[in-house]
């Protein structure tokens, strides 16, 4: 099993960190894993993105030319990278980001209303988690025990007491995440 | 007990290896996208736990000479930088050359030439084998192209850099610096005791010592011929590393009819290069030069009578190339693809520029 995702958006919206909880999971699921960050002169309110492969093989290229799952977080990335899902993939993305709906008929596509979800939780830092929850309940590629040891692994101490708050997080996008298109 | 499986940067992998090895000093200056070299030396703060000195300095050259005054007194000390910051340790580099002194350099490299870009490029190649600073001098230049071997290359570039009294660099780029891969880091040694140090390095400026003749660190000799009998041993001992040192890996490439030649990041990508490009029944094969000096000539000499073609993929307009050619020799058609300045290629765009090359 392989799954090559691109989790894209704008930077503070948590991609990096969401991108480092998956690959701490697929560590603590024994896989092999990749966290490849695009680190360019970024900041909040720009484009960011990380490629994070879950493999049960070793890992060749961390750079990849089309990807399993897009996770889309705004329009620039849905521009960019909806043309880069394979025949047959994956694209999820946030309902309060995109104004153009997916294009393409040959891929999956779901959609998260995290920022709403978060917005209703009054608490906009649990935005990234109810992606990933989203995420795992389409492709459950990794346990949320498993998960939820990621979380332990890639927070610092000080911040472990937000554990509870995200693994709600995560079952909240379990629950909200819509098919739009599938097959 | 098996060692922890961890998931860390690159450059975060060096920082821990160095504690781990036994370094005794590190004296760096910030520069993307390799600060977090010198971020987790300050946070993991060894100085408590080892002795090992970390200290940002006023700038790139101070810290080179740092690395000079340090390896002069026979301690296990490095440096880091990425390629402006690299360019600025020219001097110092070819001075503890000159004076055959061992240290590690590390250069993360990011696109230029100047200022250029915090990208992942590989275009310090001509630099780092061909010279970079002045005078007849080689570095023993290991290139990572994994999160593992960028802890690994902590402890070998010391290792040959002292068997060898020569400056050892790791270059790496961008890409393995930042990326997040699983890495077991190296035991714990402890730093060498004071006596260790003697014994291990004779040469070494310890502070006048009662039965032996002073001990003098200088890349200076006003006397031409005895700086050319200098130069003579070097060159000598550079001929030794060039027969022993080589190290290079190879990925399918028992039935090749065409190869990559690929080092670091590049070579990760031409792995799946070569995955795809079998799929579709193209016969290719990865020869990737794990030493870029000592450069292994031996071996892709060797598969100039067996393959079809060489294409030497590198993130750069075409460095190592020249190394494949010299080592081919006219034999077998050989080309470059690269792309320049902090862009990084697709194992697509590679495969294409194969197929158009060879015409495939």
């Amino acid at each position: 099993m392989k799954q090559e995702i691109i989790i894209a958006g704008f930077g503070g919206q948590g991609v990096l960190s969401m991108g480092k909880i998956l690959a701490y999971s697929g560590l603590m699921e024994g896989k092999e894993v990749s966290w490849m960050p695009s680190y360019g002169p970024e900041q909040r309110g720009g484009t960011a993105n990380v490629t994070v492969i879950l493999s049960d093989d070793r890992i060749s290229s961390p750079v990849l030319n089309e990807y399993d799952i897009a996770i889309i977080l705004n329009q620039p990335s849905m521009d960019k990278f909806e043309d880069k899902v394979k025949k047959g993939g994956i694209i999820i993305y946030d309902g309060y980001g995109i104004h153009t709906p997916v294009k393409r008929t040959d891929v999956k596509v779901y959609r998260v209303d995290a920022m709403d979800a978060a917005t209703e939780m009054k608490n906009e830092k649990a935005f990234n988690m109810l992606i990933l929850g989203g995420l795992l309940k389409i492709v459950p590629m990794v346990k949320l025990e498993n998960v939820l040891l990621g979380l332990k692994k890639s927070l610092p101490e000080r911040h472990h007491k937000l554990i509870p708050m995200n693994e709600a997080a995560i079952k909240k996008g379990m629950e909200i995440i819509t098919p739009m298109q599938i097959g | 007990m098996a060692e922890e499986v961890k998931l860390m940067k690159g450059n975060e992998a060096i920082a821990h290896a160095a504690i781990r090895y036994g370094v005794d000093g590190y004296f760096g200056y910030p520069i993307t996208p390799q600060s977090e070299i010198l971020e987790t030396l300050m946070a993991e703060m060894p100085w408590e736990k080892t002795g090992m000195v970390v200290l940002q300095a006023e700038s790139e050259v101070a810290a080179i000479n740092m690395v000079y005054g340090g390896a002069g007194t026979g301690k296990r000390v490095m440096t880091s930088s990425s390629s402006p910051g690299v360019s600025l340790k020219q001097e110092g580099i070819s001075y503890l050359a000159g004076a055959e002194l061992p240290c590690l350099v590390v250069n993360v490299m990011r696109g230029g030439p100047g200022l250029g870009t915090i990208q992942p490029s590989q275009a310090d190649y001509f630099q780092t084998v061909k010279g970079g600073g002045h005078g007849d001098y080689r570095l023993i230049t290991l290139a990572p192209s994994s999160v593992q071997e960028m802890a690994d290359f902590v402890g070998l570039g010391f290792e040959l850099a002292f068997k060898y009294s020569n400056p050892a660099i790791i270059l790496a780029d961008g890409i393995i610096g930042q990326m997040m891969e699983k890495v077991v880091l190296p035991p714990f040694h402890p730093r060498r005791t004071e006596e260790e140090i003697i014994a291990e390095c004779p040469w070494a400026a310890r502070g006048k010592t009662a039965g032996r003749k002073p001990n003098v660190i200088t890349s200076l000799e006003l006397d031409p011929a005895k700086m050319e009998e200098n130069n003579i041993r070097f060159q000598a001992k550079y001929r030794k590393i060039e027969e022993n040192e080589v190290r290079y890996e190879e990925f399918q490439c028992e039935d090749a009819e065409y190869l990559l030649i690929a080092f670091g990041s590049s070579a990760r990508i031409c792995q799946k290069v070569v995955e795809n490009a079998r799929a579709k029944g193209i016969k290719l094969g990865l020869l990737r030069p794990i030493t870029l000096w000592p450069f292994p000539k031996k071996v892709i000499a060797a598969y100039a009578d067996k393959v079809k073609g060489m294409l030497s993929v590198e993130l750069n307009a075409g460095q190592m190339v020249e190394d494949v050619r010299l080592a081919v020799n006219g034999k077998v058609k050989v080309e470059h693809f690269g792309r320049l300045g902090g862009i990084v290629f697709t194992p697509d765009e590679v495969l294409e520029a194969l197929k158009k090359n060879f015409e495939l």
